[in-house]
């Protein structure tokens, strides 16, 4: 049985003229263990599936199911104990005026955690942060160390899954690099779950085991790693992005 | 063919509480009707370096060079009536973000049409028809809505056209690019790409691409420069980027995850005290 199943999922913003349907019919699974990407353009609902797995955004249609649970909404406090989320943007995603022991120790709070002093530096040491950070502000952290506090602090409630939203998009290739290794490290120590949106097709074909790729909130196909390295992608859309991520052609090179 | 720009050792001094602080620290190079790139991580000085080259440098910050000059005009001497006549007219520059680099309660066509008469004057009606097709020049379909739409009512790709658009009706001698695709969606990139390229080619523009990918300004330009805390440590010709002497180019380079690659976990990038004395 997979971990996260989702059927025919909508979603829409507004009503009347005004009506968008952000996610339209979009269905995937995604087993114990496994990464599974998605990858899109800006606008293609790849991130508002994320967010509608973890009710940031509405579910108009459709079921989620988690270890075969349908999902209520509001979320219980249990399901956010399973499932946590790394945001886009870490300069925008940690509270300005709360240190990071702040940050980390306000999950711990909510669900009546007990040694917060050991779990919290504990959870510093596992993001290669080490102690010296736990009374900074955010403004004293660079982008790369930014995020993995956020990913600390995913990391401190022990979920079994961690939606990955663009963790790395607003880094430094080589801080990127970094960042992938640690996420890559502890999927494996700890048996997690993945589910990773980025538009970067070389991000996810490192990361994932399986990616879908998606366009105007619909799913396009579904490839496994070994289907995007050998480039058997069937639809004209997916072939595109492997062009381009391959770079830039001169008009002279491509004729 | 002589060259458009000479660059002979900027410096940018910004004073900070711990004394002045140089981030931009003896950049040279020359610059003809060419692609050059200049690659680097977030503060290394390659946008300080861009916008130093139109007299950009944010106060309270200080650029010095042993020689600045574009087109045998000294910009280290130039009046504000110089700048004037220099900026967006003979070196124009395209910004990252379309969205913050456009006037919000201007429409496209007000904007572009202001640009072009500032500096050929004219009638509006035939600034007008230049706007046009300077529009359909950068690839945009329905140029008549573009020209009387608001910023906010395009896409960021859309946006970054007008923008390029709006950069190149003057018909400008050098184009100070810095980050232009950055916030685009990689398809949408390469037309944008494109569109730079092929004015490049037409134009005899010289352009100088300010990037942070690696990948794809080797792909584009002819040459690149890469810079590390505020120095270049290594020119050389796109193609030959694989043969890379420099381990910081190097480190750049492999740290990429590639879409083949099978590398686990990725290479990463080793600091050296040394590249940044």
């Amino acid at each position: 049985m997979p971990l996260i199943d989702i059927q025919g999922l909508d979603v829409t913003f507004g009503s009347g003229a005004q009506l968008v349907r952000a996610v339209r019919g979009v269905s995937l699974q995604v087993g114990q263990g496994e990464a599974y990407g998605i990858v899109g353009e800006s606008g293609s609902g790849k991130s508002t599936v994320l967010r509608a797995i973890c009710a940031l955004a509405p579910t108009s249609a459709g079921s989620i199911r988690i270890d075969g649970e349908t999902l209520s909404a509001p979320r219980p406090a249990a399901f956010y104990r399973r499932v946590q989320m790394v945001f886009q943007d870490p300069y925008a995603s940690l509270h300005p005026r709360h240190t990071v022991d702040r940050v980390l120790a306000e999950p711990l709070a909510i669900h009546g955690f007990s040694n917060t002093e050991s779990r919290i530096e504990q959870a510093l040491d596992d993001v290669g942060l080490g102690k010296g950070f736990r009374f900074r502000y955010p403004h004293q952290l660079s982008g790369g160390q930014r995020q993995r506090v956020a990913i600390a602090r995913a990391l401190i409630l022990e979920p079994k899954i961690l939606l990955l939203d663009e963790p790395t998009s607003a880094l430094d290739a080589s801080i990127q690099a970094e960042v992938l290794n640690l996420l890559d490290r502890i999927r494996a120590e700890r048996g997690l779950t993945y589910v990773l949106v980025s538009h970067d097709l070389a991000v996810v074909a490192h990361m994932c085991d399986r990616l879908m790729v998606m366009q105007h909130g619909q799913a396009v196909e579904t490839l496994t790693r070994a289907d995007l390295q050998a480039a058997r992608a069937t639809k004209p859309y997916t072939q595109a992005l492997l062009i381009a991520s391959e770079g830039y052609i001169r008009s002279g090179a491509r004729a | 063919m002589t060259p458009l720009l000479f660059v002979d050792n900027l410096r940018i001094t910004f004073p900070t509480r711990a004394g002045p602080s140089e981030v931009v620290r003896g950049v040279s190079f020359t610059l003809g009707r060419e692609r050059l790139g200049i690659v680097g991580e977030s503060g290394s000085g390659k946008s300080q370096t861009g916008r130093a080259l139109l007299g950009l440098t944010p106060p309270p910050g200080v650029a010095t060079a042993d020689r600045l000059e574009f087109d045998g005009i000294d910009l280290r001497q130039a009046t504000p009536a110089t700048w004037r006549s220099l900026r967006g007219i003979r070196i124009s520059m395209v910004m990252q973000d379309p969205k913050y680099s456009l006037n919000p309660v201007m429409t496209i066509g007000t904007q572009i049409v202001e640009a072009y008469r500032t500096q050929k004057g004219g009638a509006r009606h035939a600034a007008r028809d230049r706007a046009m097709a300077m529009l359909e020049a950068v690839q945009i379909r329905d140029p008549k809505r573009v020209f009387n739409a608001y910023p906010h009512e395009l896409s960021g790709g859309m946006g970054q056209r007008a923008m390029i658009a709006m950069m190149l009706i003057t018909e400008p001698d050098l184009l100070i690019a810095d980050e232009p695709t950055s916030a685009l969606d990689v398809t949408v990139q390469l037309e944008v790409l494109a569109i730079l390229d092929r004015l490049v080619t037409d134009r005899g523009m010289g352009l100088i691409f300010i990037s942070h990918d690696l990948r794809l300004v080797s792909t584009f330009c002819d040459r690149v420069l890469v810079m590390y805390a505020g120095r270049i440590v290594e020119e050389l010709q796109a193609t030959d980027l694989a043969h890379a002497r420099h381990p910081y180019t190097q480190g750049l380079f492999t740290c990429l995850p590639q879409i083949k690659g099978n590398t686990r976990p990725l290479k990463t990038l080793l600091r050296d005290q040394a590249w940044a004395t």
